[in-house]
């Protein structure tokens, strides 16, 4: 399963980078004579309601979605994996302060709180990334963390320390190998929720702005043809449909692969 | 005093006060994050409100009323303070008091709410629990697969499907719309089907894998072993230790699940044009309406505090090792 | 004349393709108990869990046969391939079981009256309130201290040895032919393992149950059974009663077994000269949190001090206040000159390097990540001991071969070593620091007693030849007799007796002194009833 997902989502990735070469029409060739067209030999996906090719639209989405995607979970890995590893490591103050600012977080559910951040600062790429980055920060920051915790008191961390080794390497050499695994898991799940939160955004016109195609927003037009062109909303949603289950058939592979233990619901409680 | 003795006595208390003034800092900063998200707009807010109505004097008055033009910490307590009295200010657009707009798409959400995780219970409980029982068979295979695609699904996209079968080409259902509860059931009924299912399904999908995993986890605790080595009929055993057990963390992970709702419904919302506190903060983001954001924004995630304090009491009265240390 | 309970016959266990268990045959009558020894991997559990139809392990193959002896006129019950419903009825209502883990063998959520009365209803068709009456006569009949107030109570207001008489309870509650007893004494504290044992015995006499106990202890085994079946390998290499057994052992693998057991009549370690330096000293030490009070001791050079005690005795947080890892609140303690609390710096690093230590849990104790090389190699990095890369590696490879490793496993990860394997890199590990004092805690207490044989003679050799200081922590007494010079007995974080083994072993002053080696179970097996 693991393989068929990697598979897929090389797949996937690979659309995404040629996706330009790819298309067979431009993302704007307007054609209203030929619009609301079926799923035919020259339009393979059907035309919407301005003529445009749906291939092509689906195929050039994938990449604003992938590198948006790509981009916030990036974001939030680094800001998150760093502030749990630090306050898993240091405790105290630290630990408290950074995991208040992380439940206050947690608070919120997480398309409210891209939507609040989307509502402070104009819509568009860049504040979809951000938006969706700092949204997912606090659930890295909480694996890391919880990772983090349980193995500063293995034995044999235990044991290193008592033989004067420094806390910088007990940290490279034990903490970093051994919370890899859990955090890898996490990456890959998160892609998966990313690229769903941005349909939404895009879908509520506040993700990826038009005329840039992005498949939320051309599920989003095509609610007004559902009963006489059903192929604008099947085909842009199972693009999404396709690519969320690969990242997830793929995390939860690697999960098996790589920690067991994630999947009790203690995990859950402290991962929301 | 003797009220601070009692509860300090009182293992429960202790730990439900503990839990109760964690939710209060937490609220705290919460208030803060969602004061902060009028004065993090670059720009001037009051400019951006009134868009294409500007004029020096409405301006001037939009400032004062909304007391813009005191200094920042003042502002912030009196937010903080009108808010615990209930006045979270008039929208930018229309003059409403917020306050009184969100109590008016309140019972909306909620009654989309209160229908998806009872689908979502009534799907997850037995599917989870028949998975979990069964693991590493075609039963289990197939409930992870569905589970699987179910949380693979944007929500949004399975909500125009829905419509598109069942409202527009078959025509069973109202495309759009709600009917209240109390004063219309059957119209109620027949509104909230398909966003509650909706809702419902995709829910359905997230609680399946956990109360799997709750399932897996307590069959291979030692006292199960016990429990089959007295003989007990397979059912005793499945009810009175395996689900029995289970059920401690599934009620934690229906309480998140339930908060988790309140905050995702948005999208559903807007999808079946559902008038609740979701498509609310979708329109108000739209016109940049700072106080009904802000106070929506405040609600939900009260709503979500006060939900998993409820859970921590229930677990507290459930397990007798917190109710009996 | 004793009416067979159980007759098992060329019993066979196959998961996967791996034979588990070849063909092993065993008898148990009435008011007997047999006792069946192995060490981990003999498949001693899986023999009698297949025996009695209790096996739930996926993908297993049970062959062979497994009579539960009929009662009356009715025929024997033939369990190996029994449908689902006869086992049912067979367990708890015709054998009892009782498990190792006290802890987590009870449900959390359930009263005890419940646990208790639910296989009285379910075999003995039994009201609530009748079994309710039965819970209780059988709470006061394995000796738990206030009955009535305990039914309605919960597992884990009770202490590891009150549980584990529930366990016995619930287990004997619709008067079974058989009791199958599973390591129930491993995670016991000397003292309360004695007391179980006797619990066994006189319900065994008063109610004339079948017992079959497994453990990995031949001392315990000495002291319950009548018979003994020693496991090999899924083989029984050694079928007879109990003083023959240990008197007369035919099979090489009894003896060895036999062997390898320290005893507390047995000898010391290799003496030590009165006048040796003493190198550490600890005076006063106490530790609120730890309930730590007052513990003075001191250690000469190239000898063994010994800290016992059972669980809550505070031995182990003595040793964490040596290796910094907890700060004690009173205090002194001095290596050679330098004081070792409260050391800050350059100074902290360097004493590190003095004192090692080697933990209990050869599984936890190297990461899991980490090659042996490198774990091994790891002091020599901190402190900078090795010239370069090269010299690290020739280093580590003398420290494996040092611990009677091969040098080239050093480039293997730890789940391909075995349990004793593992603790051999430990103590390589400990050894890199060329450490004036080594801690043991536990070392070897997790080990089977054939690999805890070789470790500890590994240990005594690396004494007599490097100088090496130990202190040593442990709760079994004949391990301490075998190892250490000096013993110091600690209860609830008191020092209670502290004096040279020779004397202490020989005759014990304190009260609960005595009461710790009278609980151990002695060499020689009792003699059968």
């Amino acid at each position: 399963m693991t393989k068929v997902s990697a598979a897929l989502l090389a797949v996937i990735g690979i659309v995404a980078i040629t996706a330009d070469w790819l298309a067979p029409y431009g993302v704007n060739d307007i054609d209203v004579a030929g619009a609301l067209q079926p799923p035919s030999g020259s339009h393979l996906l059907g035309t919407d309601e301005l003529g445009r090719d749906i291939a092509t639209r689906v195929l050039v989405a994938t990449q604003a979605s992938l590198q948006i995607a790509v981009a916030a979970v990036a974001f939030a890995f680094v800001v998150g994996v760093t502030a749990g590893v630090v306050a898993g490591y240091l405790g105290g103050w630290t630990d408290a302060v950074l995991m208040r600012v992380v439940d206050v977080m947690f608070a919120f559910p997480v398309l409210l709180l891209a939507l609040a951040i989307v509502a402070v600062l104009a819509p568009g790429t860049t504040t979809t990334i951000l938006a969706i980055g700092i949204v997912y920060t606090p659930i890295f920051a909480r694996v890391a963390r919880a990772s983090t915790l349980s193995v500063r008191v293995e034995p044999y961390v235990q044991v290193s320390r008592t033989l004067g080794t420094g806390r910088i390497h007990i940290l490279g050499r034990h903490i970093l190998p051994n919370i890899a695994g859990p955090v890898i898991v996490q990456t890959s799940l998160s892609l998966a929720f990313a690229i769903l939160s941005e349909a939404a955004l895009s879908f509520l016109g506040l993700g990826i702005q038009p005329p840039e195609p992005s498949w939320g927003r051309m599920l989003f037009d095509a609610q007004g043809f559902m009963h006489r062109a059903w192929w604008m909303s099947v085909f842009p949603g199972a693009a999404i449909f396709v690519t969320v289950l690969a990242f997830n058939l793929f995390g939860d592979g690697l999960r098996d692969v790589l920690d067991p233990k994630q999947r009790t619901v203690t995990a859950a409680r402290k991962n929301q | 005093m003797t009220l601070v003795k009692t509860v300090l006595g009182h293992p429960v208390l202790r730990f439900l006060a503990r839990r109760v003034l964690y939710s209060l800092v937490v609220l705290f900063g919460v208030l803060v994050l969602v004061f902060a998200l009028v004065h993090l707009v670059p720009g001037d807010p009051v400019r951006i409100a009134l868009g294409t109505r500007y004029t020096p004097e409405a301006y001037d008055a939009l400032r004062s009323e909304s007391g813009l033009d005191r200094p920042l910490v003042a502002q912030f307590f009196s937010y903080a303070g009108s808010a615990a009295t209930g006045d979270l200010g008039v929208s930018f657009r229309n003059g409403d008091p917020v306050t009184l707009t969100l109590a008016d798409r309140l019972p909306a959400t909620l009654s989309l709410a209160a229908v998806g995780i009872l689908i979502a219970l009534v799907i997850s409980l037995p599917a989870g629990i028949w998975a979990g029982l069964r693991r590493g068979r075609l039963a289990d295979a197939i409930v992870r697969v569905c589970s699987q695609f179910g949380v693979s699904v944007p929500d949004f996209w399975m909500g125009i499907l829905l419509i598109g079968l069942f409202a527009s080409t078959l025509g069973w259902l109202p495309t759009s719309g709600y009917a209240p509860l109390a004063a219309n059931p059957g119209g109620w009924l027949r509104h909230v089907i398909l966003p509650g299912v909706t809702v419902g399904v995709v829910a359905a999908a997230i609680m399946t894998r956990y109360v799997r995993a709750a399932v897996l986890d307590v069959a291979s605790m030692a006292y199960v072993r016990t429990a089959k080595s007295k003989g007990l009929p397979p059912r005793v055993v499945t009810l009175r230790h395996i689900v029995r057990n289970a059920l401690v963390p599934v009620l934690t992970i229906t309480g998140i699940q339930l908060a988790t709702i309140l905050g995702g419904v948005i999208v559903v919302e807007v999808v079946f044009a559902w008038p609740g506190l979701g498509r609310l903060v979708y329109q108000a983001v739209a016109t940049r309406d700072y106080p009904v954001i802000q106070g929506a924004v405040l609600l939900i995630a009260t709503m979500f505090l006060l939900i998993n304090l409820a859970v921590d009491m229930l677990y507290a009265m459930v397990d007798p090792r917190i109710r009996l240390s | 004349m004793s009416t067979t309970v159980l007759s098992v016959r060329d019993l066979r266990v196959r998961i996967r393709r791996r034979d588990i268990v070849r063909g092993v045959s065993l008898d148990v009558a009435r008011e007997q108990t047999l006792g069946v020894v192995g060490e981990s991997g003999s498949g001693k559990s899986m023999t009698v869990l297949a025996a009695t139809g209790l096996l739930d392990a996926p993908g297993a193959v049970v062959g062979g046969s497994s009579a539960l002896g009929g009662v009356g006129d009715s025929p024997p019950t033939q369990l190996v391939g029994a449908s689902a419903r006869t086992l049912r009825r067979v367990h708890g209502g015709r054998i009892g079981f009782v498990f190792q883990d006290p802890g987590t063998s009870l449900n959390p959520l359930l009263t005890l009256e419940r646990q208790i009365t639910e296989s009285l209803q379910a075999h003995r068709n039994m009201t609530r309130r009748q079994a309710r009456v039965r819970a209780l006569e059988l709470l006061e009949a394995v000796r738990l201290p206030e009955p009535e107030s305990r039914l309605a109570g919960y597992p884990h207001q009770l202490s590891g040895g009150q549980r584990q008489r529930v366990m016995i309870a619930i287990a004997l509650a619709c008067d079974p032919e058989l009791l199958i007893a599973d390591e129930p004494t491993t995670s016991l504290d000397v003292t309360t393992q004695a007391q179980i044992i006797a619990l066994v015995r006189d319900l065994q006499r008063d109610f004339g149950t079948a017992v079959v106990w497994i453990s990995h202890d031949l001392g315990v085994i000495g002291q319950v059974a009548d018979a003994v079946t020693v496991l090999h390998d899924g083989e029984a290499v050694e079928q007879a009663p109990i003083s023959e057994v240990f008197e007369k052992p035919r099979h090489p693998y009894t003896r060895q077994l036999l062997e390898a057991r320290p005893q507390i009549g047995g000898d010391g370690p290799p003496a030590v000269a009165d006048d040796a330096p003493v190198l550490l000293r600890v005076a006063g030490l106490t530790s609120a949190e730890r309930r730590v009070e007052d513990v003075s001791f001191q250690i000469r050079r190239a000898s063994t001090l010994a800290l016992v005690g059972e669980s809550g005795s505070g031995k182990s947080s003595v040793a964490e206040t040596l290796t910094g890892l907890l700060e004690p609140d009173a205090g002194t303690a001095t290596l050679g000159d330098a004081d070792v609390f409260g050391v800050r710096g350059a100074g902290e690093k360097a004493l590190r390097r003095r004192i090692s230590l080697v933990l209990q849990d050869p599984f936890t104790s190297l990461d899991p990540r980490m090659r042996i090389g490198t774990a091994v190699g790891e002091p020599l990095v901190v402190h900078r001991l090795a010239a370069g890369r090269r010299g690290r590696r020739e280093r580590v490879a003398g420290l494996l071969e040092m611990v009677g490793l091969p040098a080239d496993l050093a480039s293997a990860y730890p789940h391909e070593l075995s349990g004793g394997q593992r603790q051999r890199v430990s103590i390589a590990r400990a050894l890199a620091v060329e450490p004036d004092l080594m801690i043991l805690d536990e070392s070897t207490a997790s080990l089977d007693v054939s690999v805890q044989e070789r470790v500890l003679d590994l240990l005594l050799g690396l004494q007599r030849d490097l100088g090496l200081t130990y202190l040593f922590i442990a709760h079994d007494l004949a391990v301490v007799r075998r190892m250490s010079h000096d013993v110091v007995v600690m209860r609830d974080g008191e020092v209670v007796e502290y004096r040279p083994a020779g004397e202490l072993f020989a005759a014990p002053e304190q009260e609960y002194t005595r009461a710790l080696l009278a609980a151990v179970p002695p060499e020689l097996p009792r003699c059968p009833t």
